[in-house]
């Protein structure tokens, strides 16, 4: 098929205001390296409205100082896309979105190590009829795998601009800043033959998307070569649909097609890999021989059966030492921090005594403050997670899980998200944005949760230190119990991911179509910046939550205020809290809680470590830093009001047990529901956690009594 | 042959290929299509996945999709 004349003849007009430049690319190709490295911090994150992708938005200035906007793109490797992160991509390049502007001109990345694979999104991108400038990033890496790759040839071939650049140490970019700033950036000469079999049909889909999508020229041929591509396409929200007329055409094709037994994708691909094979034979010239990579080498030991399990049972080990070591010292400033503003507000403020100050120190205070201790936590976990991605081992990580985790219907991928969320549930559903499959990824988002995070700590030694006769522990009881627990999460998150990947969120069998990256040295400042950006977020939207949710309990526990002179446990006792503890207490009974355990189990709610404190005011027991001892002892002096006493070594257990399974923690929730972009999943998961905690705990009270314990 | 019963090391170029399934469109996408040659690099410690090589990079995919990929053993 010729290509309509305006194509190959002209140049595109300049444009008027700031140019939008869209940034696409293979995953792993350095496009992110090269957003950080063109457009500094003047980043923007956000959402696309309606689905949970990243939207970035960077402003790039030229060599002259005048601003260009670009918009970094997710990774895809084509526009036939199995993501919605690749369907987004797709729908920005093709103007499907209302909610982005479709970018004047394109900025393709590409690895030159991998320059074939890479290529095909660039043929793609290429139909679209935009100016695109190619940047061939990663030339040290190729230059040292013996690869000579020739710009000047690919510029020839393609008729575009190609930079060769090294977006890690900034080589290439002024060159690329001085291609973008270009006001006449040539159209691709690039022309390529549509195979005879489709011809006809894209004619025809082409004809039609101008005359009833009202498509300009080019991009209804791009999207008619796309349509037969796309075959079960992910539409994601704030696409357009297309036209019935159109649909109408496309399945008439198909039915005609599947009768003659014609392949229309295959040769579609085929074609296109035809070129990029001629293409990429000009280009790319190999200089001798060589041996196996630095990647082979380390991959022969890092998916070696014996040694690949040594190296990720200590990686997995380094992750959670690093997390609970080095998070001690900062976790330690923070609480003295938090105690001294309270100390502040209560002593030198000039606040006066009263209900304000209380719901500032006791409210506000203590509530956010109990959620940042954790910060140190998550950012190291944000790091480390951020280091596996860019160096490359997460992938073979997935690699190596991969049966284990098929066992249940996930892959590979669900691995590490999993996993993260022993220190936290929030990093690890963060991390769920690199499962493209969304079942899986909903999947893995429903049951993190269960694993024991280590908030639940403080409540799991509180309940081993009144479970055990004597003030001393046994260690192996300490452990035993510990692992009893961390067994029964992990459990209880594999069953039911069994579960609901047979029931609810059944889908087609999973895949694990997935690139082994080449090692690489991570780049440092962009493992960081991308830390901080996920902090950020969880800031934002458990901060919010959390301030509210303290607030809202600090109330329900100084209101109604009790008779003058008071102790703080009376006051608790006639509160609203005490009030709905009581009120909660049928419904807790069963379970061999009461009231006062009651009132626990709901302040948790602004993090489950919140409970020790809780239990502290409740039973009137100051305990000093780590030591537990007077609250122990406070625990086990309380008895029902028949005489029994209410911490039996059954009741710390099957507390414990209501710990690991349910949904108490309001971070998470807000988490999830910016994850899920719904309030169906968050909730569906408070319902079906809590729901299990409460069966699971019937069972063992009732039957633990039963045995007469 | 299949795929699946490339031996380690082993190179092959690709015959045929279902037509139909996303899977499969994928890993055409990925550059596997006929005339194609891949390497079997090797099966991940528990037998599955199987890591390829195909077009100079690493992919990875399960034993369930490559028995539906037919190969000729390379010269
Ligand atoms: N040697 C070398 N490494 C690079 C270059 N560009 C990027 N890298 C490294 O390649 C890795 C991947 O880079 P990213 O920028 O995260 O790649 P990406 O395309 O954004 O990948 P995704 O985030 O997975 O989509 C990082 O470890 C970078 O430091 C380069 O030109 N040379």
């Amino acid at each position: 098929m010729a290509l309509p004349a305006h194509i190959s003849s002209g140049v595109s007009a300049a444009p008027s205001r700031t140019p939008v430049y869209a940034l696409v690319g293979n995953p792993n190709c350095g496009k992110s390296t090269l957003f950080n490295a063109l457009t500094g911090l003047k980043q923007k994150v956000g959402n696309y409205p309606g689905v949970t992708v990243e939207k970035k938005i960077g402003t790039a200035y030229s060599q002259h100082g005048q601003p260009i906007t670009v918009i970094d793109l997710p990774g895809a490797y084509s526009l036939a896309a199995r993501s919605p992160d690749e369907a987004v991509t797709r729908d920005v390049l093709l103007g499907r979105r209302a909610d982005t502007p479709q970018p004047d001109r394109i900025l393709c990345i590409v690895d030159a190590t991998n320059l074939e694979r890479n290529l095909y999104l660039v043929h793609q991108i290429l139909d679209l009829g935009r100016p695109v400038i190619l940047v061939l990033n990663m030339m040290d890496v190729a230059a040292a795998a013996g690869l000579d790759v020739r710009a000047g040839r690919l510029e020839r071939e393609l008729g575009i601009p190609v930079i060769p650049c090294e977006a890690v140490n900034g080589k290439g970019l002024i060159e690329l800043k001085l291609a973008m700033s270009r006001a006449d950036l040539p159209l691709s000469r690039h022309a390529w033959d549509i195979p005879a079999p489709i011809a006809p049909a894209v004619a025809e889909l082409q004809a039609s998307l101008t005359a009833n999508d009202r498509k300009p020229p080019l991009i209804a041929r791009a999207e008619a070569l796309l349509l037969l591509t796309d075959q079960d396409s992910v539409r994601v929200a704030g696409s357009t649909p297309l036209s019935a007329r159109t649909t109408e055409i496309l399945q008439g094709w198909q039915k005609r097609w599947e009768g003659e037994g014609t392949d229309w994708a295959g040769t579609l691909v085929n074609s296109r890999y035809d070129v990029i094979g001629r293409i990429a034979a000009e280009a790319v010239t190999r200089a001798g021989h060589t041996g196996p990579t630095a990647s082979d080498k380390i991959d022969a030991v890092a998916t070696h059966p014996i040694w690949g399990w040594m190296i990720l049972g200590a990686v997995m080990t380094l992750l959670f030492l690093s997390i609970f070591t080095l998070a001690e010292y900062p976790m330690g400033f923070i609480e003295d921090g938090i105690a001294s503003l309270s100390d502040w507000v209560k002593k030198d403020s000039g606040l006066p005594d009263g209900d304000l100050r209380d719901l500032i120190t006791d409210g506000a205070i203590a509530g956010v403050g109990g959620v940042i201790v954790f910060l140190p936590q998550i950012l190291i976990l944000f790091f480390f997670i951020g280091l596996l991605e860019s160096t490359g081992y997460m992938a073979r990580a997935a690699f190596i899980m991969d049966r284990l985790m098929s066992r249940v219907g996930l892959n590979g991928k669900s691995f590490i998200p999993l996993l993260s969320s022993y220190a936290c549930a929030i990093p690890g559903i963060m991390a769920t944005r690199t499962i493209e499959d969304q079942k899986d990824r909903l999947v893995t988002i429903l049951v993190a949760p269960l694993m024991s995070c280590s908030a639940r700590l403080p409540v799991y030694l509180l309940m081993i230190a009144a479970l055990v006769p004597g003030d001393r522990v046994p260690v192996a009881t300490k452990v035993g119990v510990m692992i009893l627990m961390y067994a029964l999460g992990t459990f209880g998150a594999f069953g039911f991911a069994w579960l609901f990947k047979r029931t609810l969120l059944k889908g087609a069998p999973p895949v694990m179509i997935m690139e082994l990256p080449p090692y690489r040295l991570p780049g440092l400042k962009d493992v960081a910046l991308h830390m901080l950006e996920r902090a950020w977020i969880f800031l934002r939207r458990a901060g919010t939550v959390i301030l509210g949710i303290s607030i809202v309990l600090w109330f329900l526990a100084a209101y109604p205020k009790a008779p003058e002179g008071a102790t703080p446990q009376q006051q608790l006792a006639q509160s609203f809290a005490g009030r709905a503890g009581h009120a909660l207490e049928p419904a807790i009974a069963p379970l061999g809680f009461d009231w006062q355990i009651g009132i626990g189990l709901i302040s948790s709610f602004a993090a489950r470590e919140v409970f020790v404190s809780t239990m502290g005011v409740v039973f009137n027991a100051e305990s000093k830093d780590d030591d537990t001892t007077p609250l122990r002892q406070a625990l086990l002096a309380t008895k029902w009001p028949d005489g029994r006493p209410l911490f039996t070594p059954l009741v710390c257990f099957t507390l414990m047990i209501f710990y690991v399974f349910a949904m108490q923690c309001v971070s998470t929730v807000a988490i999830v529901r910016r994850e899920t972009n719904s309030w169906r999943w968050p909730l569906f998961q408070i319902a079906y956690q809590t729901g299990t905690a409460w069966i699971l705990s019937f069972i063992v009270y009732q039957a633990g009594r039963a045995l007469g314990f | 042959m299949k795929l699946s019963e490339l031996a380690i090391g082993a190179t092959a170029v690709v015959r045929e290929f279902p037509k139909a399934g996303a899977a499969f469109l994928r890993l055409r996408e990925m550059g596997l299509v006929a005339g194609t040659r891949v390497t079997l690099i090797r099966t991940a410690p528990l037998g599955d996945p199987l890591e390829i090589k195909v077009r100079g990079y690493h992919l990875t995919l399960r034993k369930s999709e490559a028995e539906h990929v037919l190969v000729d053993p390379a010269a």
